[in-house]
């Protein structure tokens, strides 16, 4: 069941054991997560899929550190999220986990930089004007905006969007990314860039998680969890992985081919 | 970490953070400026109504003050005839030996003068002019601390002699002077020529309204012999040597015109002492409430502008309802978006109050131009305003402040 194939010595970055989460709206409660147990070791790449209600995203939100399980316990990076303070868990988020997520979230009239810059505005120890502007730039860089810097989020493009998220996702070096549906609201040739991106970030050795519904973007990850009911009915190691760099590239031909007949 | 580096860490996470916050009311330059005008309209009014108040304060304050320095007036008492009250003043029952008992019986008492006043045509220079004829003593001038503009005051051998001299006020000296010197002139009163020995310094409008400054002084044994032909004066106008004998000079003043005027117990008295500070107390408790009235008005205002922050405030944190979220998510502590919104809602009514202040300054600034009226801008009015104003931004946000820290990020990014 369980797919740590490679370097199962190697301690995982996540551990979930026996995660659950109720919800309880009125009367009625609801169990969103009934009982997850999950390894994941760094520089993995895996996809969470499921049908909306599969519990998917409440998992995502525990991963996040945005939400608490009701029971179970949730180890990132060897450190127990239950016994964290609020404060402990918001420095957990801003050093750790770098977040994307499927509407950008971008802050509006603000420019790409600055939405870089901002997890920064948060760390401690402080960081400081200079450093913020030069980190956010490098970020920046490894997402192909630089030139971009300027623009507010309204004057880019959905694809250029998410990479400004992104960005700001990795511009304090966190050892997981979360990704919540992140292509779902982009085109098929966009789609196909930021999961090159994500492959690319994946390959220098960060660790990603992503959900999605889409078979065909979950066939880019190195692993393929599936959730039902708010349990994983399927755990396994992706053997066909779509390369998105290969494919691009074939996109650009057939394009090029298309506009000269 | 020692104390120094948390305290540093403090002050760069503060200044971030006023960073952001400056940011987001600059990205609403409209409703910042509308939300600081309800605290710029409270600062500014209560800054220009205190000042106000304050000028109407220093205003009285003078006029009493230019009565003289511990003044008693007493005065004849009034007739009635038939119900009617003929004024202060108009019953025929003090005398000059009731002035003479006083001066040696009340030990007080430091300057004396009775007085007769009537009003009649003054005629000089080829001119006519009507004024009020005062008879009055020497401490006249010593009584109303007043000074001679030029030349000097009748003595007390004029009173004895019933000397025709004068001493003229600036008004009428002007009126019938023009730009003479009138010192050495004549004045003919009733046919009867005065010497003019002194002019008196302007002193402008009396409590009463009327113009101190247009009248002609003259020994009040002249007067009544022979301008009023009376044998009473109108009223004795008394010095008193310090204010804490005030009282004390006013029931022995009582006790002696009582015994003199012949009244038994069962009577009123026949005249009336008004004792000036009893007038500038009531007269300070006026303007006190005036002042304080003014400022509750500008209070109110201040209160309205403070209520209407928060509401922006309240607002604006439901509008950023992702805002927070997104920087909950990217590991924001619940302090920092406190601060956030706090320092929004302080620079507001900060920067509100420091233009309220100049504005405030600028009405004073219009009431002084368009009127002969000078209110008094105090520096504590000033520090006083911008402390509430302060104190406004810190209460009317803390509330706002303290629910955008208290989101919950999932619900907040799902938010539309």
């Amino acid at each position: 069941m369980n797919a740590v194939a490679e370097g199962s010595n190697v301690a995982p970055v996540i551990e979930l054991r026996g995660v659950t989460k109720t919800y309880h709206s009125g009367e009625v409660e609801v169990h969103a997560v009934r009982g997850v147990s999950l390894d994941i070791v760094r520089g993995d790449f895996v996809a969470v899929m499921g049908a909306s209600g599969s519990g998917k995203s409440t998992l995502m939100n525990i991963l996040g550190c945005l939400d608490q399980p009701t029971k179970g316990a949730y180890r990132l990076d060897g450190r127990n999220t239950k016994e964290l303070s609020r404060n402990a868990l918001a420095s957990l988020r801003n050093k750790k986990l770098g977040f994307v997520f499927q509407s950008f979230n971008l802050l509006a009239r603000t420019s790409a930089l600055e939405n870089v810059e901002l997890p920064m505005l948060y760390s401690v120890p402080v960081v400081s004007y200079r450093e913020r502007r030069q980190r956010a730039m490098r970020a920046l860089e490894r997402v192909g905006l630089a030139d971009r810097r300027g623009h507010l989020p309204n004057q880019l493009s959905g694809g250029q969007q998410q990479r400004v998220a992104i960005a700001r996702a990795l511009v304090n070096e966190p050892e997981l990314l979360l990704a919540d549906e992140p292509t779902g609201n982009l085109d098929t040739r966009t789609s196909i860039e930021i999961m090159g991106l994500f492959q690319d970030l994946n390959d220098a050795g960060l660790t990603v998680v992503m959900v999605t519904h889409e078979l065909d973007i979950a066939a880019y990850c190195k692993r393929i969890v599936i959730m039902r009911d708010g349990l994983v009915i399927s755990d396994e190691r992706n053997d066909k992985r779509r390369i998105a760099s290969q494919e691009r590239a074939a996109l650009d031909q057939a394009e090029q081919k298309a506009q000269l007949a | 970490m020692n104390f120094l580096m948390v305290m540093r860490l403090v002050l760069l996470q503060s200044w971030q953070t006023a960073h952001v916050a400056l940011r987001a009311l600059r990205r609403n330059k409209l409703r910042t400026s509308l939300t600081a005008l309800g605290i710029i309209i409270g600062v500014a009014s209560v800054v220009a109504m205190v000042a106000v108040g304050n000028g109407a304060r220093a205003r009285i304050e003078s006029q009493v003050a230019s009565l003289g320095q511990n003044l008693l007036n007493i005065f004849a008492g009034s007739t009635r005839t038939g119900g009617v009250f003929a004024g202060l003043g108009s019953a025929s029952a003090l005398t000059l030996g009731d002035a003479e008992a006083i001066r040696r019986e009340v030990p007080d008492v430091v300057a004396i003068s009775p007085e007769v006043t009537t009003s009649a045509q003054a005629i000089a220079n080829g001119r006519n002019w009507q004024t009020s004829i005062v008879g009055e003593s020497p401490d006249f001038l010593k009584i109303r601390d007043w000074k001679l503009a030029s030349g000097s005051m009748f003595s007390d051998r004029d009173v004895r002699t019933t000397a025709k001299v004068a001493v003229i006020g600036p008004k009428t000296a002007t009126e019938l002077f023009g730009p003479l010197d009138p010192l050495g002139q004549t004045v003919r009163v009733k046919g009867i020529p005065f010497v003019i020995t002194g002019v008196l310094e302007s002193k402008g409008a009396g409590l009463n309204g009327q113009n101190q400054d247009d009248r002609l002084i003259i020994p009040y044994t002249t007067a009544m012999k022979r301008i009023t032909g009376d044998r009473y004066v109108r009223s004795i106008n008394v010095q008193v040597v310090s204010s804490e004998r005030m009282t004390a000079a006013q029931d022995q003043i009582t006790s002696l015109l009582r015994q003199r005027h012949r009244l038994t117990a069962d009577k009123d008295n026949d005249f009336n002492i008004f004792n000036q500070k009893e007038i500038a107390d009531t007269a300070n408790i006026v303007t006190s409430v005036i002042t304080l009235l003014l400022g509750s008005i500008g209070s109110i205002s201040l209160l309205v502008g403070g209520i209407g922050i928060m509401n922006i405030m309240l607002v604006s944190v439901t509008e950023r309802t992702r805002e927070i979220g997104i920087r909950i998510a990217v590991g924001a502590q619940a302090s920092a978006i406190q601060l956030q919104f706090l320092i929004e809602a302080m620079i507001l009514s900060v920067l509100g109050g420091f233009v309220g202040i100049l504005i405030g300054l600028g009405v004073a600034r219009l009431v002084q131009a368009l009127s002969d009226f000078k209110p008094i801008v105090s520096l504590g009015s000033i520090l006083l305003a911008f402390g509430v104003s302060f104190a406004i931004g810190v209460f009317f946000g803390f509330y706002p402040a303290q629910k955008a820290a208290a989101l919950d990020p999932i619900d907040a990014l799902r938010y539309e």
